[in-house]
This record gives C-alpha cells, sequence and structure tokens, in this order.
C-alpha cells in the first residue's frame, strides 16, 4: 500500500477509532450502567403493573420522555466537560478537527443508545410480554428513544462547545432540558388558553416542531392510537395531518432536530479555540 | 526546527500575545519562561493547533503550517495536566493513540525504562498521578516526534522517574528534536535548556542561549538572572550587553547575535 493511500484510508478510519475507545469508556460508567438498570427496573414494574398492552407503553413513554433527555443532555455534558483534557490532546494528534467531532459524537450516543435500547427490551423479555401487538410498538419506543438520544447528545455538544465554564453550561444544560420537558407544554396551553379566539393552529404547529420531546411524543402517541394523552399539541398536529402521514413528518422532523444541532456543534468544534 | 512569526491573539479585550517571534532549532531545548499570565500557556495551545492566533504563523521545518493535522504527526505533546479516559486501561489509551498513527511503529523505549506496562493494564481511574504522568510521557515520546512540547513535565514525578524522564529528552534533543519546554523548576531549566525565551505581557523580552542570558545580565546563576528578568526586564539587564532589535514595545527586545 502506498503512503498516499494508507494516508487516505486512514482519514476515514479516524473517526471510528476515536468512537469505538470512547464507546468502550462511556460503557463502563457507572451512571449508563445505572440508567439502564434504571430503565429496565421501570420497564418491569410498568410491565408488571399494566399488564402487557399498549397501556405499559404510554407508562414507558412518559419514563423515556423525561429520563432520556436529562440523562442525554445533563450527564452527556458532564461527561464532555470531564473529557476536555483528553480532547486536547486528542487535538494535538494528526487528526482533523471534524473527524474527531464525528467520534466523540458517535462514543458518546452509540453507548447511550444501547444503554436506552437494552433498557427498554430487557424487561419486555423478561416478563415475556413480546407478541404480535406489542412488538411494533417496542420497535417504535425503541427507535424514537435513540433518536432522542441523538438530539439530546448532539444538543450537549452544542452546550460544551459553547460554553466553556463547566458549571455555567451544566446549568444551561438543566435549564433546556426544564424548559423542553417540563415547561414548554405548559406555556404552551397557557398561550394556546389565552389566544383560544384566535386562529393558532398554525401556530401550534410551529410549537410543536420546536421541541423534540413534544415530537417524540407525537410519533409514540399516534402509533399506539391514545388521542387522550397526546397534551394540546398533539392534538392539533394528528388533526392537521392525519395519523400515518402526522407520524412520518414528526419522524422527519425530528431526525432534522439531531441534524441540525449535530452540524451547529461541528462548526463551532472546528472553530473553537481550546 | 519550529518558527513562530508574529503572533498576537487576544480573547475579547484581553491581549495576551503581542507579535510573538520565536526559532525553535533542531538538536536544542528551548525553555518558554515567565510570570503567571504571561501568555506562555496561550503560546502553547497556538503551537500545538488547539488555539487559532488572530495574526502571524506558526511553521514547521518544511513550511507546513502546524494547524495542518497532517503536519500535528511529527509532535510530542506532554501536557501539564495529564488526563485519560477513567474507564480505559493504560494500554487501551496507547492502543488509540496508536491508531491515531497506524504507519508509525511505536517506540516503547520510555515505558520499558519507566516499568510501567503492568500498572497500565488497570483502569486510569485507579492509577496514581505519577503513573498517570509517565502515561503522558510515554505518549508524548512514542511516535518518534520532530519536535517536543512539555508543559510542566516533571510535575508529578517522582525523583527516579525524573532522571528516567531527564535522560529521555537529553536523548531525544541529541537526536536532533526540536524541544519546548516550560518549567518553574530552575534546577530542571538549568539542567535541560539551551536556549530560554522570556515571554512577559504577551511579547517575548529576551530569546537568547542560557550562557548568553547570564552574560548579558552578569549574573551568577540562573535562578538570579530569571528574578533579574521577572522583576525589571528592561532596566535590570546591562543596557551595553543589549541587543536591541527595535521599539516594538516600551520594553526593549533583547536578543542573542550569533556571528
Amino acid at each position: 500500500m502506498t503512503a498516499l493511500a494508507a494516508q487516505t484510508l486512514g482519514r476515514f478510519d479516524l473517526p471510528w477509532v476515536i468512537a469505538i475507545h470512547q464507546s468502550k469508556d462511556v460503557l463502563r460508567k457507572r451512571w449508563v450502567i445505572a440508567y439502564a438498570v434504571l430503565l429496565t427496573l421501570a420497564g418491569d414494574l410498568l410491565l408488571r403493573l399494566a399488564g402487557n398492552g399498549p397501556s405499559a407503553l404510554v407508562s414507558l413513554l412518559n419514563v423515556v420522555l423525561l429520563l432520556i433527555p436529562l440523562i442525554a443532555l445533563i450527564l452527556g455534558s458532564a461527561s464532555l466537560y470531564g473529557a476536555r483534557e483528553f480532547t486536547e490532546l486528542l487535538l494535538a494528534q494528526p487528526i482533523p478537527r471534524r473527524a474527531l467531532f464525528i467520534g466523540l459524537y458517535f462514543g458518546l450516543t452509540i453507548p447511550l443508545a444501547a444503554a436506552t435500547a437494552v433498557g427498554l427490551i430487557l424487561p419486555f423479555v423478561i416478563e415475556r410480554a413480546i407478541d404480535a401487538t406489542s412488538a411494533p410498538m417496542l420497535a417504535v419506543l425503541v427507535a424514537v428513544s435513540v433518536l432522542l438520544v441523538a438530539v439530546f447528545t448532539a444538543l450537549a455538544f452544542v452546550v460544551t462547545v459553547l460554553v466553556h465554564d463547566r458549571a455555567r453550561g451544566l446549568g444551561l444544560a438543566m435549564l433546556l432540558w426544564l424548559s423542553m420537558g417540563v415547561l414548554y407544554d405548559g406555556v404552551v396551553l397557557a398561550v394556546a388558553t389565552a389566544l383560544r379566539d384566535w386562529p393558532i393552529e398554525r401556530g401550534m404547529l410551529a410549537a410543536m416542531v420546536l421541541n423534540p420531546i413534544d415530537l417524540a411524543r407525537t410519533i409514540l402517541l399516534l402509533r399506539l392510537d391514545v388521542a387522550a394523552l397526546m397534551g394540546y399539541t398533539g392534538a392539533v398536529f394528528r388533526a392537521a395531518f392525519g395519523t400515518a402521514s402526522g407520524a412520518v413528518i414528526a419522524l422527519a422532523t425530528l431526525a432534522l432536530w439531531v441534524v441540525i444541532p449535530w452540524w451547529f456543534g461541528a462548526r463551532a468544534f472546528d472553530r473553537k479555540d481550546f | 526546527m519550529m518558527q513562530v512569526r508574529d503572533v498576537h491573539k487576544r480573547f475579547g479585550p484581553l491581549i495576551v500575545l503581542r507579535g510573538v517571534d520565536l526559532a525553535l532549532r533542531p538538536g536544542r531545548v528551548t525553555a518558554v519562561v515567565g510570570p503567571n499570565a504571561a501568555g506562555k500557556s496561550t503560546l502553547i495551545r497556538c503551537i500545538l493547533g488547539l488555539t487559532r492566533p488572530d495574526r502571524g504563523s506558526i511553521l514547521l521545518a518544511d513550511g507546513r503550517d502546524v494547524r495542518l493535522p497532517a503536519a500535528r504527526a511529527g509532535l510530542g505533546y506532554m501536557p501539564q495536566r495529564p488526563s485519560f479516559p477513567e474507564n480505559l486501561s493504560g494500554h487501551e489509551v496507547l492502543a488509540m493513540l496508536d491508531a491515531l498513527r497506524p504507519d508509525v511503529v511505536p517506540d516503547n523505549t520510555l515505558l520499558e525504562r519507566f516499568q510501567v506496562a503492568a500498572q497500565l493494564d488497570k483502569p486510569v481511574r485507579t492509577l496514581s498521578g505519577g503513573t498517570r504522568q509517565k502515561l503522558s510521557a510515554v505518549i508524548a515520546f512514542r511516535y518518534r516526534p520532530n519536535v517536543l512540547i512539555l508543559d510542566e513535565p516533571t510535575a508529578g514525578l517522582d525523583p527516579l522517574a525524573a532522571s528516567v524522564f531527564k535522560s529521555a529528552v537529553v536523548a531525544a534533543r541529541d537526536a536532533g528534536t526540536t524541544i519546548l519546554l516550560t518549567t518553574h523548576v530552575v534546577a530542571e531549566l538549568a539542567a535541560l535548556a539551551d536556549d530560554l525565551a522570556f515571554l512577559l505581557d504577551g511579547a517575548i523580552r529576551f530569546a537568547g542561549s542560557v550562557g548568553s542570558l547570564l552574560a548579558d545580565t552578569g549574573a551568577s546563576s540562573l535562578d538570579e538572572a530569571l528574578s533579574l528578568l521577572m522583576q525589571s526586564p528592561a532596566d535590570a539587564i546591562p543596557a551595553a550587553a543589549l541587543h536591541a532589535e527595535g521599539d516594538r514595545s516600551p520594553v526593549r527586545v533583547v536578543r542573542e547575535t550569533h556571528t
């Protein structure tokens, strides 16, 4: 192999070198193991209490929508801040910044996504609750959960690249989680109530698109067909797009929530002074 | 060889580097010294490509900019505070870095001389500060660098390990490696440094050999010469001994002249 060919092959290989080793490190972290165990225990408990049907999945959905953004955004940010000195050592190696960013992103996202998938599937295996009805729904739950992990680790990268100070960065991550996971639907509902005499459906659709957690909830509840739990924005979304097309549009929009923060984070990482 | 040319850097209103010019010569250990907040860390970060200068360039002997990833293949770096993924073993860390340079056969000399191979089977989180520092030194020397950047390298090393480390630096220097060293330990400077660059308020106030610094300041020891530079860099040096190159700052720039 010529030196040039070796260099070219090496360039494709570099992000995966970083991602594989980073994944090994993240998978061995106690909080990642604790997160997978917690999800498994929650799923098992809900299956025992609610039975095998969609109701257990709906209950699990609420756990997932609260827990995944919290873990991926806040503990993800803490993990990235903790690895800053090693990232600087890697930046002094012969690796382009973009390749390093790709490696670090997948090195955090893949193990968290794996922990999420294991934590969601394992209780169904333990309780022998996988059947023709629950399997497709569980598949959608796992797929959307993995997408949510990808969204919130991308946001964790944006936070840690843009905010140098660890305490301020973690504060911002907490604020983002609280805003998107806890406060957002309440604020939207308050606005909708205040403006109930106005034609605000388009505004409500926009409001849902602006929150990946709302999007994830809509996708899953459209699939589970549980309209009562959709919340105001989800109900508007369903009325506008119908069940099947609404889910596809929401899924595509959620994918954009991965791509846009990722791209923004990658650009900021390229230009950052460490 | 590395040439730092007119490097400027500011962070918001804070000007950190004000046109730094510095030539690091092959086969020489150049110590960059100066008080806290003089700009040493920022200069090192610029040299490593971690921080981008607002103006100026940092070029290797072949004319390549150090910011190019391929140019960093010949660079060895030992940071002041080594940090590695806590759940990987030392050998896994080495394997990761080896994989970034697939065309280089790693040099295990320092690994063997430190006798840490067995300890590096354990997760990094269980290693002592000294062992982490040894791992950091092993990494810096492992890929036979042309340029070595050593930032407070012996902090945390026991006397025996420090001695092994210093002999490795001397061997690399004798083999023609360009070495930049920062340290606050004067004995280490005296033992290792061939050249010295004194940085104050973001500008080089003295650059020359250790011998010329002693001669120019009239000091009897390196310790005394550095004290004179730090207390009052311009006034402390006898005017007759200066080789000023211009008035680019209120304090005259002092240079060694080689004939």
